[in-house]
């Protein structure tokens, strides 16, 4: 049979091969590119006071990006507080309840809003939170990142949700456990390592988020503990300090970049983690 | 005798399908009954009806009667929880919950079941149910490990001890030992003769020897119809009706 | 059940809980099309029809038309498609018909860290890294030689839609990527082995089984891609150019629609603000039909490979 292949097939068939090693090698250099740079041009400006100090003027060496650090805190824990419980709720009425014209009217909706581009969610807080309270805030840079984190947490608690057998809720009713508790302390438990994953890749990806904030939270050059007013986060300031004309203010672009990346690869690789350790 | 169960006129249907027809049968107290019938012929949908399991299936609806010590199951009186606690069940294939141990598996029922109990008291209950499963000795020193952790026969004398736990005053049995070696069938069948003395059982089958071996009476089902119910002694040596023979000595099935 | 005639129990309230943060989640599309709407009436009234094919973005005069950015989101992204596509497509290849096992999960581990990256830094090593790269590895010497072609025509600023395409086309790879991967798992092994039994070569059984198989799945990756791209904001708004106007070269500056909201929402007022919602409600209702084609045509092919064919 070998005796069929010509050279000529042969020599493609070779070729091929390393065009398909060449795509993949082209489709992780970005990524060490881009890692490097951070790396590299981040450790210029990484010191304590970067993460301890309050932004300073152009010119005047030091000062840091505290603030945004305490703002993406603030700002990524009001959001969650209350979507997580609206999402699983929701998640859990889809999977166990949601029949009939409703459920597929909500399952529509939750689509429809996770293809949304993020930066209609800022159009859509600034209309209804920054003009009628006339000012940023971060309940509106929070209410923005909510329509982004709500529907993907909706869509993977449904999911999870479903991966749980038919048998394991029968076997819960037929004990006598009502069908409320049943769902919430052995449905969604066996599901919870899927949801809390879920949970924090939306989380990962709400902190890194920032054309929804450039006009609903604004940013802010100093400490702001007032969730009415304008308060800064990290993506803003990277953003901030990256379009800005000013040497030293790009190394505090690259250091701030540096930092972010850290904090969402963190809890992006924790949640994968996690969903390895169920298996 | 007295009868826990007494059903009259069981019919039942899912959507358009009629998949029982005027049942009638009794159940008495401290009886193993076996109801067998080649597959399809309504005897699992029959023993879910007992504890209402049937409860939340689309299009699933029955008429008749199943009295449960003289009260209708379906009447207001009967809130199908409460049912559910006084008739357990046990399915086809083991289904221990996953992500819980041995221990909070048999646990989870007296935790979940709104009634009060104290550590100690729920620690006792479990070891007893156990016990009475029969697991106790080779689980006892790992109460911590993931139910589903263990061997398959294992898991289903777990799931005995999980409807033990609860106290039940029935045991409704779905092909219990279907998915399991012959070691374990065994001694599956040996506990359903131990727990017979304090409990009223039900089992579905498909296995003629298995209804012979453990029962006090067989129900015989086919196409949704209750063909014949006797003495296990008596169904097997000289049936009355001439489908059940046809049935027993394999012609069909 | 949960209530039978009229009894509430605790089952009922659960249920109707849920039921209730489900219709928060629906009330909340249904305000983001009605807000969208309600804000971008004054611009529509007042332009109508002609918003979509005028060039013109003046606000001293109030002359606003989404053509500018129209074009520069759709040239941005089919330019990434362009790269894209056959990057992912290959790689998927690789991953899936070449890499030894031990590759395998580094390989797709890296990609989906990829998609992890924010925005804003791909924006940042854009300005920084990718920008001069392109500008002087690939657009200068290109401007020198083929300069009389339009489409590489300079003056070189650095800032371009070239730019803007290949930072797209970095961060819309790992979706098409993992689409493109379960597409190809979707082929039956048996027709793998059929090809090679018949004595072709692994790119023939390739080229033959992907033909017939996973044409419809990757057109499929490809739009979903693009609906990621046309979103996308902060990274586009940092190296397209940000400049309201219409050239034929890939090395002018350009604009995006996502980008200009993002540069002037903040301090519009008036009709300048409604014209921005109103790119933001086309922009909307453009990947909403992109997304929802690529779902359809992903969910046909899918339909189909559970079938077997």
């Amino acid at each position: 049979m070998t005796g069929t292949i010509t050279f000529r097939r042969k020599a493609v068939d070779r070729a091929m091969k390393w065009v398909f090693y060449l795509c993949a090698f082209l489709v992780v250099l970005p990524l060490f590119l881009i890692f490097f740079d951070l790396v590299i041009k981040g450790a210029k400006e990484l010191r304590w006071s970067l993460l301890i100090d309050l932004p300073r003027p152009v010119g005047e060496p030091g000062g840091g990006i505290a603030n945004g650090i305490l703002g993406t805190v603030v700002i990524t824990l009001l959001t969650m507080t209350w979507s997580v419980p609206v999402a699983i709720m929701s998640g859990i009425y889809l999977a166990e309840y949601g029949r009939g014209k409703f459920a597929s009217a909500v399952r529509f909706a939750v689509d429809t809003l996770t293809g949304v581009p993020s930066i209609i969610m800022g159009i859509f807080a600034y209309v209804l939170l920054v003009v009628p309270m006339k000012r940023f805030s971060a309940w509106a840079g929070a209410a923005a990142l909510s329509m982004i984190f709500i529907p993907v947490v909706v869509r993977t608690t449904e999911d999870m949700l479903r991966t749980v057998p038919t048998t394991v809720r029968e076997a819960a009713l037929a004990l006598g456990i009502t069908r409320w508790k049943a769902t919430l302390r052995i449905t969604v438990r066996t599901a919870w390592p899927g949801i809390l994953t879920g949970i924090l890749l939306a989380m990962s990806r709400i902190i890194g988020e920032t054309a929804p904030l450039l006009f609903t939270a604004l940013g802010n050059q100093f400490w702001q503990s007032h969730l009415d007013q304008p308060m800064a986060a990290v993506p803003l300031q990277v953003f901030t300090y990256a379009i800005s004309p000013y040497e030293d203010w790009h190394d505090k672009a690259w250091a701030g970049a540096l930092v972010l990346i850290t904090m969402v690869l963190l809890i992006n690789i924790a949640a994968r983690v996690l969903t390895r350790e169920k298996r | 005798m007295e009868n826990v169960f007494e059903i009259h006129d069981l019919s039942s249907w899912f959507g358009e399908n009629q998949v029982l027809k005027k049942i009638r049968m009794d159940i008495a107290r401290y009886s193993v009954t076996s109801v067998m019938g080649p597959s399809g012929c309504g005897k699992s949908t029959f023993i879910r009806c007992l504890n209402r399991m049937h409860d939340m299936t689309p299009g699933f609806r029955l008429s008749g009667q199943i009295l449960l010590d003289g009260v209708d199951i379906h009447s207001e009186q009967i809130d199908p929880v409460y049912l559910r606690r006084r008739v357990g069940m046990v399915f086809q294939q083991p289904n221990p919950f996953p992500r819980m141990s041995v221990f909070e598996n048999v646990a989870v029922g007296l935790k979940l079941n709104g009634k009060a109990h104290s550590r100690a008291d729920i620690a006792e209950r479990v070891e007893r149910s156990l016990v009475m499963a029969a697991l106790w000795n080779e689980v006892k020193d790992h109460l911590d490990q993931p139910g589903i952790s263990l061997s398959g026969g294992q898991q289903q004398r777990l799931c005995i001890a999980r409807a033990l736990a609860v106290e039940p005053e029935v045991l409704l049995m779905d092909e219990p030992c279907s998915a399991l070696d012959p070691a374990s069938t065994a001694k599956i069948e040996e506990l359903i003769e131990d727990l017979s003395e304090k409990y009223t059982i039900a089992v579905v089958t498909h296995n003629m020897q298995q209804a012979a071996r453990i029962s006090d009476q067989v129900a015989f089902f086919l196409m949704g119809e209750l063909i014949e119910m006797d003495k296990s002694g008596k169904i097997f040596t000289n049936p009355s009706d001439k489908r059940t023979e046809q049935y027993i000595t394999g012609r069909f099935g | 059940m949960a209530a039978r005639s009229g009894k509430i129990t605790k089952d009922f309230v659960f249920e109707k809980a849920s039921a209730f943060f489900a219709s928060v989640v629906l009330f909340l599309a249904v305000l983001l099309f009605a807000v969208l709407l309600r804000e971008s009436i004054p611009a529509l009234r007042k332009f109508g029809a002609s918003f979509l094919v005028t060039g013109t973005w003046d606000p001293v005069l109030e002359r606003f038309g989404a053509l500018p950015f129209l074009f520069g989101t759709l040239v941005s992204s089919f330019l990434a498609l362009l790269i894209a596509v056959p990057l992912s497509v290959g790689a998927a290849i690789f991953i899936n018909e070449f890499a030894p096992p031990w590759l395998k999960a580094p390989v797709s581990l890296l990609a989906e860290l990829l998609a992890a990256i924010p925005s804003v830094i791909y924006g940042l090593w854009g300005i920084f890294v990718l920008v001069p790269i392109l500008r002087d590895g690939l657009m200068k010497p290109l401007t020198k030689y083929l300069g009389w072609i339009p489409l590489f025509k300079g003056p070189v600023y650095g800032p371009s839609m070239l730019a803007a395409g290949v930072l797209l086309a970095i961060m819309i790879i790992p979706f098409i990527l993992s689409v493109s991967r379960e597409v190809l798992a979707t082929i039956p092994q048996r027709q793998k082995e059929a090809v090679l039994s018949l004595g072709g070569t692994r790119w023939e059984m390739i080229r033959i089984v992907i033909g017939q198989h996973c044409i419809p799945g990757i057109f499929g990756a490809t739009v979903l891609g693009l609906g990621r791209a046309l979103g996308e904001t902060m990274a586009v708004t940092m190296v397209i150019g940000n400049r309201p106007e219409i050239f034929a070269s890939l090395f002018q500056q350009g604009y995006s629609m996502a980008a200009v909201i993002a540069n002037e929402f903040a301090e519009a007022g008036g009709l300048q603000l409604s014209s921005l919602v109103l790119i933001g409600l086309l922009l909307m209702l453009l990947t909403l039909v992109v997304n929802f084609a690529a779902k359809g045509m992903l969910s046909k092919m899918v339909a189909r490979a559970s079938r077997g064919i």
